[in-house]
């Protein structure tokens, strides 16, 4: 094994433990002896956890109604300093993520290795794999010194996979005084209502961009969407110009999205986007432009006007 | 109301982007501007700072060869002046030695009620380098805020999550990260264009800010670039001019993947 210990920073979603947290954990156990989880959820992953191979859940208590960047980072630094941390740490590239490993890096004077998309071992240590210039050419990154080695990981890395172990046994990991930087609450929670699937979990994504032209032919990809199943994404274009949030956007700067089916509606293909969807199953793409680069990687290619094509792909959907 | 923001001087994304052979590290000696990512904190500042009736708006930015050309579309927002960190000791800099110029410069800046980033930047998009400041300079923060308030001596923040948002309430000075798209940025009046060519900018190196040449750039980034290497290209496909019967095409595709 590259390493004896790692953790997996891991997180909660809807009451039970993220995917990118299991895809962490599937990697770690091949690259070390022992895995652990550190995370401020701990009730909600003891079982997940302990199914996908963690011998023990470090639970971060007390930071209900806190952002959880500056405790977590302050306990599991605490931990690093008592001799009791790993050799290595992942985190998912999600908004918590980034900022715990932020805060942490900090704390222990330690670099942190981003966008990962696969870990390899590195003589006795291990090196991260980032795609860059939309996924063509491949970086890899191993750390020099002797400290904790951070990783931030891009979602669906990894292929989770559970080794049937039972849950896993949680030990408290306490948080010692964050002063002034601890000082941030959060005085309510907004969950937006969305129907049909997330963006992480469809398997058919519909994304729209500049080509739709105007805010309101965004209705075009809703619609399409609802038909199919699929969820609704975006370039980073149209969530800049304020026409969708930045929670739809799909790319190196949104999300990563491996769908079994991609439609990009009025996209070009920036690297931007390509990043976060080149790793779908089937892509197709309808743009005006017969040059736009989202054509290099699609399976099925219309040149064609969005305002066009999708009107009546709609239309023969519905008569299906 | 005196608020930081911090700017990035990034290549155009719409050029090719390159490789330095021998470093290995982006290649940024071409023209750099004003990193998009940065201009909606650019404006959130210009906003606050007037609904606040006085203060003013400073830009902190690190960037090679004196480059100044980014900065000044800032300035031309409305922004009052900058500090520019330029050194070539700082070549190859990674997220944490970066942060660890940024805080200084913030320090030189002068007091900051209030610190502003993008989320990431458009080049590197690390994305740690918000949280980096904020523990340097022993400060709270709220990253991929939506909207921005200040109420008294905090301020009042909607933070994106993955299933919404949550309103978070922050005491000042604090640093705050700004989600792209969130506000319209203004585009520079003539005038703004004229009065920004005086507009005073601090240039610094390293050593003006007490920073140890080690910490930063290759040498104190901790870390090598060991391969680059060719990805797997995806195979394009079929592509077909709409006739008007490109829907067509769709639907049998579908159809054929057995997903309608």
């Amino acid at each position: 094994m590259a390493l004896s210990k790692i953790w997996v920073y891991g997180e909660a979603a809807n009451g039970t433990v993220s995917g990118t947290t299991l895809e962490l954990l599937a990697k770690a156990r091949e690259l070390a002896d022992t895995v652990e989880v550190v995370t401020t959820s701990g009730a909600d992953l003891a079982g997940p956890a302990g199914a996908n191979g963690a011998s023990k859940v470090l639970n971060i208590g007390g930071t209900d109604g806190k952002l959880v960047g500056v405790p977590a980072a302050a306990a599991i630094a605490a931990a690093v300093e008592a001799g009791t941390g790993p050799d290595a740490i992942l985190f998912a590239t999600s908004y918590d993520g980034r900022d715990v490993a932020g805060r942490l890096s900090v704390k222990l004077d330690a670099p942190v290795i981003t966008n990962v998309t696969d870990l390899v071992a590195a003589g006795d240590g291990l090196a991260g794999v980032e795609p860059i210039f939309g996924g063509s050419t491949d970086v890899t990154t191993a750390f020099t010194g002797d400290k904790v080695k951070i990783f931030l990981v891009r979602p669906k890395s990894f292929t989770a996979e559970e080794t049937g172990g039972g849950a896993a046994a949680v030990e408290e990991l306490s948080v010692p005084d964050t002063g002034a930087t601890g000082t941030a609450v959060i005085t309510n929670r907004f969950v937006e209502e969305k129907s049909g699937p997330s963006l992480d979990d469809a398997a058919i994504v519909v994304s729209g961009g500049r080509g739709l032209g105007e805010q309101d032919s965004f209705e075009l990809i809703e619609t399409l969407s609802k038909q199919l199943g699929a969820a609704p994404g975006a370039s980073r274009a149209i969530v800049d110009a304020g026409w969708v949030p930045y929670s739809y956007q799909v790319g190196q700067t949104g999300k990563v999205v491996k769908p079994n089916v991609y439609i990009a509606a009025g996209i070009s293909g920036a690297t931007q986007h390509l990043v976060g969807m080149k790793g779908s199953k089937y892509i197709i793409a309808i743009n005006k432009d017969a040059e736009a680069p989202i054509f290099s990687v699609s399976d099925l290619g219309i040149v064609g006007d969005v305002h066009k094509v999708l009107p009546k792909l709609i239309e023969a959907l519905q008569n299906r | 109301m005196n608020v930081v923001v911090c700017v990035k001087q990034i290549p155009d994304p719409a050029e090719p982007g390159a490789l330095d052979p021998e470093t290995k590290t982006l290649k940024r000696d071409g023209k750099l501007i004003l990193d998009e990512s940065d201009s909606y904190g650019v404006e959130m500042a210009l906003q606050l700072v007037d609904a606040a009736g006085g203060g003013e708006v400073t830009l902190v930015s690190m960037a090679p060869n004196s480059e100044v050309s980014g900065l000044r579309t800032a300035l031309a927002m409305g922004a009052a002046k900058a500090v520019l960190v330029s050194d070539d000791a700082l070549k190859g800099s990674d997220a944490l030695g970066t942060s660890k110029v940024l805080a200084k410069a913030i320090g030189r800046a002068g007091d900051a009620d209030l610190i502003l980033t993008a989320t990431e930047s458009s080049d590197g998009y690390t994305g740690v380098v918000p949280e980096q400041i904020a523990e340097l300079l022993g400060l709270p923060s709220v990253t991929f805020a939506k909207s921005i308030t200040i109420d008294g001596s905090s301020a009042k923040v909607q933070r994106q999550t993955e299933a919404g948002y949550d309103d978070v309430e922050v005491p000042l000075p604090a640093l705050v990260s700004v989600t792209a798209g969130v506000v319209e940025p203004r585009y520079p009046s003539f005038k703004g264009i004229m009065a920004a060519k005086s507009k005073p900018v601090d240039e610094v190196t390293v050593s003006d800010l007490g920073i140890d040449a080690g910490q930063v750039g290759w040498a104190g980034s901790g870390q090598e670039i060991t391969d680059v290497a060719q990805a797997e290209a995806r195979q394009a496909g079929t592509i077909v001019e709409d006739d008007g019967e490109g829907f067509q095409k769709i639907v049998d595709f579908l159809a054929e993947l057995k997903v309608i």
